[in-house]
């Protein structure tokens, strides 16, 4: 497939090796991946919590050669005006210029705020944090959870490492509340959510993409789905299409791969 | 002389031997550049570095990849410093509806030979020689391009055992960026194979023991 001339705005690493494409087409419809993986099969997943001691919970996540590191930071603050009765969530993401010759400094970019919405949508939206049990005083004190997240080296797929690293270090990170006269407490967790994300690369959906299968997508899912296997929240990116049949079958997938994090990578 | 792994700064006795790429002068003695192993060749001792970016060299052979179009000719990653050049008149087509585009895209990739680097660095490609050609099919991996010619080996000895024990089509460009061409578990097996080759570029005898590897996998 030739390219149009419009895309020369891309930086050279940003341009894809045009028969990196056709041949990453080619395999996955002959039925194999380009690292040899199964089409629902993750990379292997490790978890490293408490990497910072001084954070109130951190984890330091490798998703095959992706590495992020997630730090939560549990502080006072006011409450909005209408969540009077409500902790606050508060989640950021950072592509540090480190991880991969294609990330600037600078103001986050559009990716940074994307990666960060959906991880945040995934906990907020699954009732992960009981924030109504994070009030100090009604109205005037409550505990704010920063959730902040550093790419450290990037090969693809970071919003399943950094949603996982999140809850990971969610569900180690203790409320400092001796801060207040009172006694320290794990935040209150009602589920965990896993986010999985495909690429479509021709007419095959792909979990947990690498850098070389992302850059070749056509279309992209992320399905986050709870213990129970619900779906909790998703998003869909890039310009190409799903049809029904294969967002079915991703959340079939993301639960299934769901189920085998929660056991395998996080023990619960 | 021994083959020996030297730091930046180190003095190095040359031992008779004429001064090399990766060497310099001064006061008399003689020094390292880089961090890297130091070899002999021709009477010449070199130094060959561990890492680094691609230097591009006169009538290297390399793999380029289209990042722009200008009016008469492409402009190239090449992995290396500045971008390459490579002009209409240095191919073997010609120009006649006026549109590079139709020739090479974007992404397009090509095997290509340096023709000549200016005094203002600027890198001038070509693809008028032998075997030099626009790359369709296939796959693209990169490797350290200070490993290639420990991938190519004694007279192409090693990539050739490679090519005859896998089947695999294999272009090595000097810049570090490797085309491959056959099925899918054959190119994952080269692509390891690589990247083993890469991390025991400083041992010797890899050769056999790249060879050793291919054989006990041919059975899988």
């Amino acid at each position: 497939m030739r390219r149009k001339v419009s895309e020369v705005s891309k930086s050279a690493d940003e341009i894809v090796y045009g028969l990196k494409r056709e041949y990453l087409e080619k395999i996955c419809a002959e039925g194999s991946r380009i690292d040899g993986r199964k089409f629902d099969e993750i990379r292997t997943a490790v978890v490293n919590t408490n990497f910072v001691p001084r954070a109130e919970g951190s984890a330091e996540v490798r998703l095959g050669d992706t590495r992020v590191l997630v730090g939560i930071k549990i502080e006072q603050g006011e409450p909005f005006p209408d969540t009077p009765n409500s902790g606050i969530l508060t989640t950021n993401a950072e592509l540090l210029p480190m991880a991969s010759p294609t990330f600037e400094s600078g103001p986050p970019s559009e990716d940074a705020i994307e990666l960060a919405r959906v991880v945040d949508r995934g906990i907020r939206e699954s009732k992960m944090i009981d924030l109504d049990k994070l009030v100090i005083k009604e109205g005037e004190k409550v505990w704010v959870v920063f959730i902040d997240m550093h790419i450290l080296d990037y090969d693809g797929n970071l919003i399943d490492a950094c949603s996982l690293g999140a809850v990971a270090a969610l569900l180690e990170a203790k409320v400092p509340a001796s801060k207040i006269g009172a006694e320290d407490f794990p935040l209150p967790i009602n589920h965990i959510p896993i986010n999985v994300t495909f690429a479509k690369i021709g007419n095959t959906l792909l979990a947990d993409p690498n850098l070389e299968e992302e850059e070749v997508a056509s279309a992209r899912l992320s399905v986050a789905t709870n213990e129970n296997g619900d779906v909790v929240a998703m998003q869909k990116g890039l310009g190409g299409s799903i049809t029904k049949e294969e967002l079915f079958s991703a959340v079939d997938t993301s639960i299934k791969v769901g189920k085998d994090i929660r056991k395998r990578v996080l023990g619960k | 002389m021994e083959r020996k792994i030297v730091l930046p700064g180190e003095e190095i006795n040359l031992e008779g031997m004429k001064q090399g790429n990766g060497i310099y002068h001064e006061n008399g003695k003689y020094y390292s550049y880089q961090m890297g192993v130091l070899q002999t060749y021709n009477n010449y001792a070199n130094i060959i570095p561990l890492s680094g970016k691609y230097y591009p060299v006169r009538n290297d052979r390399i793999i380029g990849k289209v990042i722009d179009i200008a009016p008469s000719f492409w402009i190239m990653d090449i992995r290396g410093p500045y971008p390459g050049f490579l002009h209409i008149n240095d191919t073997p087509w010609k120009n006649l509806d006026q549109d590079l585009n139709k020739i090479l895209g974007i992404g397009d990739t090509v095997f290509l030979k340096v023709n000549e680097i200016t005094e203002s660095r600027q890198i001038w490609l070509s693809l008028k020689d032998a075997g030099l050609r626009k790359l369709e099919g296939g796959h693209i991996v990169m490797v350290q391009p200070t490993k290639v010619s420990r991938i190519i080996g004694k007279a192409g000895s090693m990539v050739n055992t490679i090519k005859e024990m896998t089947g695999v089509k294999i272009q090595l460009g000097q810049n570090g960026v490797v085309w491959l061409d056959g099925s899918a578990d054959k190119v994952m097996a080269v692509k390891k194979i690589l990247k083993y080759i890469e991390k025991e570029a400083h041992t010797s005898g890899l050769t056999d023991r790249v060879k050793k590897i291919l054989e006990e996998n041919k059975g899988d």
